[in-house]
């Protein structure tokens, strides 16, 4: 049968199980809406600004391990994905983004509202084409799903001229894809696992270092079990925390440079390091020549670009984390490092991650709460000191997720990516945690939040500067707060240096903004009203609430590695 | 950090957007791009590409890992320490000459096995098929010999793996 461009569009998706799309009409999409329009199978979700539809797209796709599909027109509309694109570029979460285009014989000649979106995107992405014939758009689409979803998943995109929508082609949707020029690892060379394991099993101070990959890769349970095989301790990168139970006895902590005192020494004084899933990203190493100098370092990745990039490996193994770790678990034995495990214990007890030298109401305190009461949760960040706050403080397991741009540190990418996880898990609590200066790169989605009846609870820790930007002028450029001020205005001095009552209050009021979009809001200044201003959040089954916290307004975050320094010289608190 | 040329010999998709494609991984990695030719070949759905860079040993191995794992290349191929056969077209124009200059361009020409392909009263047209380096050398003399004269273009290296050395 003969059908419409867009109709096998609508087919291929419900092939791909697709059941909810992020979806922003425009003039060259508008025949795929129509298309939409009559079938009950594929929710549409309407967000407001591009932008936030692909971070809500990725925030599908992480919380599901699905793809997240992303549907907007020619120009503006595609331009706007950019940055989610490359967000979910650099950490790896399988989207495919459908663009309207112009039609072909307009292609090129700077026609009303279009953009080369593939070019723009060519580097930020794994895989970007323009649809050039009808007979070809099944294909097309089918590759882009499987290509998104296999080896390392990353974001792809699919340009669609608007006469290749609207042209009659064949209704088949192939069930089987063979690409030539893109093979994943499906399998892993014994060979390497068994020297790794034998260079282990001589460690005298071993440790695992984890990073996103082994999450990405389902593998939680196979890392739990290694780990406790071997008794090795497990440190992990932001984007890996939560391979392992953070209240897991070998846990360790985050290494970076806000990492733990223990994590940061432990790779410093390790003899073997294994690691999994991470890039060696330049947040993670400090300073490059001392990060695990007396190290042997094993490396499984399934990306073999990520190998010997920024470190030298002397075991490199490529391969999905969960296919390694099996065959991992089939040879490894115990190893007898009780004198090591005490000494990262040691750290541990010693130099725990803290706020308790401020006063008051604390991010740690609110995060505190998150972990006693919303066993069965997902919790979004935004990106700056919330984000790290969070990643220092939440704890992790297989019932609580964290999601968190990680790569790309996208501001405004914390609220959408709620919205979309808690679309795609109705059934957990879904908790997005903000700064007030990213809270505001899209607050708009709140409208959307309202529309689609989402009980998220927003967090915006207030203090009203940018914060985690004015904590590296405090403590290198002699406080001088360059454009950080959230609460400047015209009246103030250019070089202010004060912070008390004298500031102009802070704009927006949070708590009238959730109202203006029929949301509700609270203020939580004092540390006493945590926990009844969550359950006033909780009493709202059908939208959204945001809790504004007014925190210190110069808290810092600690640990901390200045940049350039090794991992093991940290600040670790400013007194 | 040891610098040093190097070659690879590229199959990729021959499709739109995918010479764009490679050429951006090169700029937009910062890696030191020297030379890059692209020809469809027996099969009309692969391109081949032939690549000159400059790099040290840890960069180069980063660029074919690179080059790999974009989704439009077929096969990565590192032509350094391979025996091929690698040779590069160049025109030199060389213009304003005298009687004089063309008996030297054609004693050139001679000793430097180059043709010269065209010529009029003044303007002479030399084709230089040869190597990289011997073309640079080639020029190098021209251009002392014929000072702002000389108008240069040049294909970029094509190569492919030699047979007789390679049987051996």
């Amino acid at each position: 049968m003969q059908v419409k461009g867009t109709q096998i569009l609508v087919k291929a998706l419900k092939e791909e199980g697709v059941d909810q799309i992020f979806a922003y009409p425009g003039g060259q999409v508008i025949d795929i809406f129509d298309a939409l329009y009559d079938q009950k199978d594929i929710e549409v979700i309407l967000p407001r600004h591009e932008q936030a539809l692909v971070h809500a797209a990725d925030g599908y796709a992480r919380s599901t391990g699905k793809v997240g599909v992303c549907l907007v027109t020619s120009g503006p509309g595609a331009t706007n994905l950019v940055t989610g694109i490359a967000t979910a570029n650099y950490d790896s979460v399988p989207l495919v983004c459908f663009t309207g285009q112009v039609p072909l014989n307009l292609l090129g000649n700077d026609a009303f509202q279009e953009v080369d979106i593939v070019g723009i995107t060519r580097n930020i992405c794994k895989y970007a084409v323009t649809v050039r014939s009808r007979e070809e758009l099944p294909m097309i689409i089918k590759k882009a799903f499987y290509i998104a979803s296999t080896g390392r998943p990353g974001p792809v995109v699919v340009d669609i001229p608007k006469d290749i929508q609207v042209a009659m082609g064949s209704d088949e949707y192939p069930s089987e894809v063979s690409i030539r020029s893109y093979k994943p690892y499906d399998s892993v060379h014994m060979g390497q696992i068994k020297k790794a394991l034998s260079c282990l099993n001589k460690a005298k101070k071993p440790v695992f270092l984890i990073g996103g990959g082994v999450n990405i890769a389902h593998a939680r349970q196979e890392m739990t079990r290694l780990a406790e095989l071997t008794g090795v301790p497990v440190i992990t990168t932001i984007m890996g925390k939560g391979a392992i139970a953070t209240n897991h006895p070998l846990y360790v902590g985050n290494i970076g440079i806000h990492g733990s005192f223990a994590a940061n020494n432990a790779i410093s004084e390790c003899d073997v390091l294994f690691s999994i899933g991470t890039r060696f990203n330049d947040r993670i190493t400090g300073k490059i020549s001392e990060f695990a100098k007396n190290a042997t370092i094993i490396h499984v990745d399934i990306d073999s670009a990520s190998i010997s990039k920024n470190i030298a490996v002397d075991i490199p193994i490529v391969a999905d984390a969960k296919i390694a770790l099996e065959k991992l678990i089939e040879n490894a034995k115990p190893l007898k490092i009780g004198k090591w495990v005490d000494t990262i214990n040691d750290w541990k007890e010693k130099y725990p991650i803290t706020m308790n030298n401020y006063e008051g109401l604390t991010p740690e305190k609110v995060i505190r709460y998150i972990n006693e009461h919303y066993k069965n949760s997902i919790v979004t960040t935004d990106v700056g000191q919330n984000q790290l706050w969070v990643t220092q403080y939440l704890e992790i397991d297989e019932n609580r997720q964290l999601l968190t741009s990680g790569g790309l540190g996208t501001m405004g990418y914390g609220f959408p990516a709620a919205i979309g996880a808690k679309l795609a898990n109705p059934d957990k609590a879904v908790i997005s945690v903000n700064g007030d200066g990213g809270m505001q790169m899209n607050i708009q989605e709140l409208a959307t939040a309202v529309a689609y009846e989402l009980p998220i609870t927003i967090v915006v820790f207030n203090n009203g500067y940018l914060g985690n930007v004015r904590q590296w002028q405090e403590l290198f450029f002699n406080k001088r707060y360059s454009s950080t001020c959230l609460r400047y205005r015209k009246s103030c001095e250019r070089r202010c240096m004060s912070n008390d009552e004298c500031c102009p209050p802070y704009t927006p009021d949070f708590v009238k903004i959730a109202e203006g979009y029929d949301a509700h809001g609270i203020r939580v200044t004092d540390e006493k009203d945590i926990a009844a201003a969550f359950e006033y959040a909780d009493s709202y089954k059908t939208g959204p609430t945001i809790i504004e916290f007014i925190i210190e307004r110069e808290a810092d975050v600690f640990p901390m590695v200045p940049t350039g320094n090794p991992l093991g010289d940290m600040i670790m608190s400013n007194d | 950090m040891y610098m040093k040329k190097r070659w690879i010999s590229l199959y990729v998709e021959n499709q739109i957007g995918v010479l764009a494609k490679i050429s951006g991984l090169f700029s937009g990695k910062s890696y030191n791009l020297d030379s890059l030719t692209v020809g469809e070949t027996e099969d009309p759905t692969v391109s081949r590409m032939t690549i000159g860079v400059t790099s040290d040993n840890v960069t180069f191995e980063q660029i074919k890992k690179q080059l790999n794992r974009c989704v439009e290349v077929i096969k990565v191929m590192d032509f350094t320490e391979m025996p091929v056969i690698k040779k590069e077209i160049l025109f030199v124009k060389i213009n304003s000459c005298s009687e004089k200059d063309k008996e030297e361009i054609f004693r050139i020409a001679k000793v430097f096995s180059l043709s010269v392909i065209d010529y009029n009263r003044n303007t002479a047209l030399l084709e230089c098929v040869q190597s990289e380096n011997r073309n640079d050398d080639l020029i190098k003399l021209l251009n002392e010999l014929f000072v702002n004269r000389i108008e240069v273009v040049r294909g970029g290296s094509v190569a492919i793996e030699s047979i007789s050395i390679t049987d051996r």
